[in-house]
């Protein structure tokens, strides 16, 4: 892989029409990824870009790096086999809160807590909209505009952060849609941790939630430094309105790599098989 | 015994009486011993340059519970329990009943017991089985240390005429390390069960080769081999039983050979991870039974659509959902074959032998990696979880490498449409060579797409790249020439093996057919397996007749066509195949 230091974030576009609506906040986070690649100096081969389904599951199509656009939920399972298999690429993974938190929650809690080198790019809108706007896990209780839950869901909305958190993740930054060079930085440091890393990124619907326009107001910057416990950053998000922005949480505990080694054939073991052996 | 059991050269022994192979059983309860005991013998058989097969029974129970370890010994390779016991240790008769039908006794069998466990069950005197005490309690109070089935183990190897020195050094290489003491006392009870039968007559003597270079080896562990020397170094899996013997052998030897094991969350992470890995360019594998594949089903799919190479090994059991997870069926082929939504061309494959798990799964991988498609190995509990002294297997072909992309300079199609229906794979860090690999359909150049034009092309492509290629010689074993034939797959072939045997040596010219490959169909080269035949008798085992409905709708077949079907978890024995046959004549 040859070093190329001249690829612009334009670079790491690949001229595919976005599928996603005027406004989607989904746009600024392709924006903010290329700039990240371009920021990281890679060459386009050395990345992957892993996903699973949904509308921003859509976005490795839109880069010119590597990717895998797979199954509804398993980005997860499939970035952590792509790095476990080739520790050399940096891998990245995208999606919403749909793919990641409810039919992927499982894969979710276990990427936590098996603290892979790898960064997952978590784009929450609180709503399905490929299937046309239903309740997701994070979609609060009272909300009434799906046909499907016309009466609200009734049930208590996930906390990414404190999820993450109980489930041993490694680094948690969150980030807005309308913010794209802060959420380029965000993404920056989340692929230079070493370790499982998520960045949440607030990302309006304004199809199916317009009334999202409204987060530019309600988000906020941290200059805290990051919390670097589980217990610190649980206490001090406590009470955490969701809108809180910047690097929350990060440890340095090492990423999980099973250890390697050559030292025997396939032949040679084969032979252990034998009498007398 | 039945002096008809093999149609091989009789064996060159001198004792009269004496035939090809004879068939032990110890049973106790959990803990007794009759696994270990089971496990020596056949080693001890490997030792002196014999065959076995060791199959198991047992109990759903953690530990504890009922365990059974029958074996059949021979001087010659064997390919199916027998059709009864020559021999039956019983240890104890606690739990007896739970698993006496998987226990062939006859008027023929010799069955040791210790009459300070009471009487026999029922079922045991019920089977006329000539019943002979072996005072385990008694003989154990004058021992210090000692373990009764090793007493057992030395009274049955007495009764086969297996020299006591070849169990002895197999116990020495098995036990030296715990020391001098625990060594004698093994071997002092293994004299008291050899003195004890001093007075019997042997049930046979066999020609032992001393020297001759045998393996012992589980279907599991042959699956697992197979893997590793086809250049699978990446395994993700779930444990499921009969199937994590497979991940326990792979562990270990994939952290040997640059390779990784990893444990998953479940089953649905678990082929997921192996689609990652695959995609970043290493042969991969995951391993489970009924329940996991139809967790991994979706992305069996994703892998057709997005040309991954892949293999999925399903170490079947008995089944609907959790079924019978220690017993085997031949029930997932309907699965295999049909499971996947959409117009998803795949392989399926399925070892006949314990031997041939090694082969099947070697094969597998290399088909997988050189098709780009997903390759599921129908083993089952049988043959997964016996035990085989087999001889050392011959070298397996070197495996195919899968067709990558060299670096590119744009323009790069990952899903051209060749001649082949294989397009070259490029391979993440290869400069020039990014594309997406996607479930969506697509254009060549992986682009999502939903237009007839692309669809119809890429569905052609990934038709025709299992269509063109020959699956020759090894889609399937075709042994013997005459006007009935013996159609069957799996496990069960060794069972049909050995009654072809059996006809043949009655006169009766038999032609078997068990089927290596189920997918792709391979209907010119079933045409040919299946000229001059005037009847076909199809052997498996399940209940819904599955294998038979897969050949209705896959062959044409002779116009008379009987099915031995039924389902686990009772093996299906070479005299109930041998009746049909004759039946027919």
């Amino acid at each position: 892989m040859d070093v190329c230091p001249s690829l612009t974030a334009q670079d790491f576009k690949s001229g595919v029409k976005p599928i996603w609506c005027p406004g989607c906040g989904d746009y600024s986070v392709l924006t903010a990824l290329t700039k990240a690649f371009a920021e990281l100096n890679q060459p386009r081969e050395s990345f992957a870009l892993i996903s699973g389904i949904g509308c921003s599951s859509r976005l490795p199509a839109y880069t010119s790096v590597y990717g895998l656009h797979g199954l509804h939920g398993r980005a997860l399972a499939v970035a952590t086999g792509v790095k476990l298999a080739r520790p050399d690429l940096t891998v990245i993974a995208a999606g919403g809160d749909g793919d990641g938190l409810s039919i992927g929650g499982n894969h979710f809690l276990h990427a936590c807590r098996r603290n892979v080198d790898l960064t997952y790019i978590l784009m929450d809108n609180q709503v399905y909209g490929m299937t046309k706007g239903q309740a997701s896990p994070t979609t609060d209780p009272d909300w009434r505009d799906s046909k499907l839950t016309p009466e609200g869901t009734g049930i208590s909305p996930v906390a990414p952060l404190h999820l993450a958190l109980a489930s041993g993740v490694s680094f948690f930054a969150r980030g807005f849609a309308g913010n794209p060079n802060e959420l380029a930085r965000l993404i920056v440091a989340a692929v230079r941790h070493p370790g499982f890393a998520i960045v949440h990124v607030l990302s309006p619907c304004v199809t199916f939630r317009p009334e999202q326009r409204e987060w530019k107001n309600a988000v906020h910057q941290t200059d805290a430094e990051p919390s670097d416990t589980p217990e610190h950053a649980l206490a001090r998000f406590a009470t955490d309105d969701g809108f809180t922005t910047g690097i929350l949480f990060a440890d340095n505990r090492p990423a999980f790599m099973p250890p390697r080694h050559e030292r025997m054939s396939p032949a040679a073991i084969a032979r252990r098989f034998g009498t007398g052996a | 015994m039945d002096v008809e059991v093999l149609d091989l050269p009789a064996p060159a022994v001198a004792v009269p009486g004496a035939t090809g192979s004879v068939s032990v059983a110890l049973v106790g309860s959990g803990g007794a011993g009759s696994m270990r005991a089971g496990e020596i013998l056949l080693e001890a058989a490997a030792e002196a340059g014999l065959f076995g097969l060791m199959t198991r029974a047992m109990g759903p129970q953690i530990r504890g519970g009922e365990a059974a370890a029958l074996l059949r010994i021979a001087t010659t390779p064997v390919s199916s329990p027998d059709d009864h016991l020559d021999l039956l240790v019983a240890l104890d008769w606690s739990n007896f009943v739970s698993f006496a039908a998987e226990i062939p006794l006859g008027p023929d069998s010799l069955v040791l017991a210790d009459p300070a466990e009471g009487d026999a069950p029922g079922a045991v005197r019920a089977s006329g089985a000539r019943l002979l005490a072996l005072p385990l309690k008694q003989l154990l109070r004058t021992v210090p240390g000692g373990h009764g089935n090793m007493i057992g183990l030395g009274a049955a190897a007495t009764l086969i005429g297996l020299d006591a020195a070849v169990i002895l050094r197999v116990l020495r290489h098995q036990l030296g390390r715990k020391g001098e003491a625990v060594l004698a006392a093994n071997a002092a009870s293994l004299s008291l069960g050899a003195e004890a039968m001093a007075a019997e007559p042997p049930l046979c003597r066999l020609a032992t080769s001393d020297g001759a270079a045998r393996w012992t080896i589980s279907g599991n562990q042959a699956t697992g081999l197979g893997a590793l020397q086809a250049g699978v170094r990446f395994v993700a899996a779930y444990p499921i039983t009969p199937a994590t013997e497979v991940l326990e052998w792979l562990a270990p030897a994939l952290a040997e050979t640059g390779g990784v094991l990893v444990q998953a969350e479940d089953e649905l992470a678990a082929i997921n991870m192996t689609i990652g890995a695959s995609f970043a360019g290493t042969p991969s594998l995951t391993a489970t039974s009924g329940p996991g594949l139809a967790l991994m089903v979706e992305a069996l799919g994703l892998a057709v659509a997005s040309e991954m190479p892949l293999v999925v090994v399903d170490v079947m059991r008995g089944g609907p959902s959790t079924g019978i997870p220690t017993k085997s069926e031949q029930t997932d082929l309907n699965i295999a074959v049909y499971g996947l939504h959409g117009d998803a061309p795949h392989l399926v494959l399925a070892p006949n032998s314990i031997a041939d798990c090694l082969f099947t799964t070697h094969w597998a991988v290399t088909l997988a990696e050189q098709l780009q498609t997903p390759a599921l190995v129908l083993s089952d509990q049988a043959l997964g979880q016996s035990r085989a002294v087999i001889a050392p297997p011959a070298p397996l072909p070197q495996a195919a490498a899968r067709l990558t992309a060299a670096p590119q300079e744009g323009g790069y199609l990952r899903y051209a449409l060749t001649e082949s229906g294989v397009s070259p794979m490029a391979i993440p860090g290869t400069p020039g060579g990014a594309y997406v690999a996607d479930g969506l359909e697509h254009s060549e150049r992986g682009t999502p797409s939903a237009q007839a034009a692309a669809h119809h092309a890429q569905l052609d492509k990934r038709a025709h790249k299992l269509a063109l290629h020959d699956f020759a010689p090894h889609w399937a074993d075709i042994e013997g020439e005459g006007e009935i034939g013996l159609l069957t797959w799996g496990s069960v072939t060794g069972a049909a093996r050995e009654a072809a045997a059996r006809a043949r040596a009655r006169g009766i010219r038999v032609r078997l057919i068990s089927l290596r490959l189920l997918l792709p169909a391979q209907p010119s080269h079933m045409a040919a397996a299946l000229a001059g035949l005037r009847g076909v008798l199809v052997v498996e085992q399940s209940h819904g007749r599955q294998f038979h409905k897969y050949l209705r709708s896959h062959y044409d077949l002779p116009p008379a066509v009987s099915v031995l079907s039924r389902p686990g978890p009772l093996p299906i024995r070479p005299a109930e195949i041998l009746d049909q046959l004759l039946a027919w004549e």
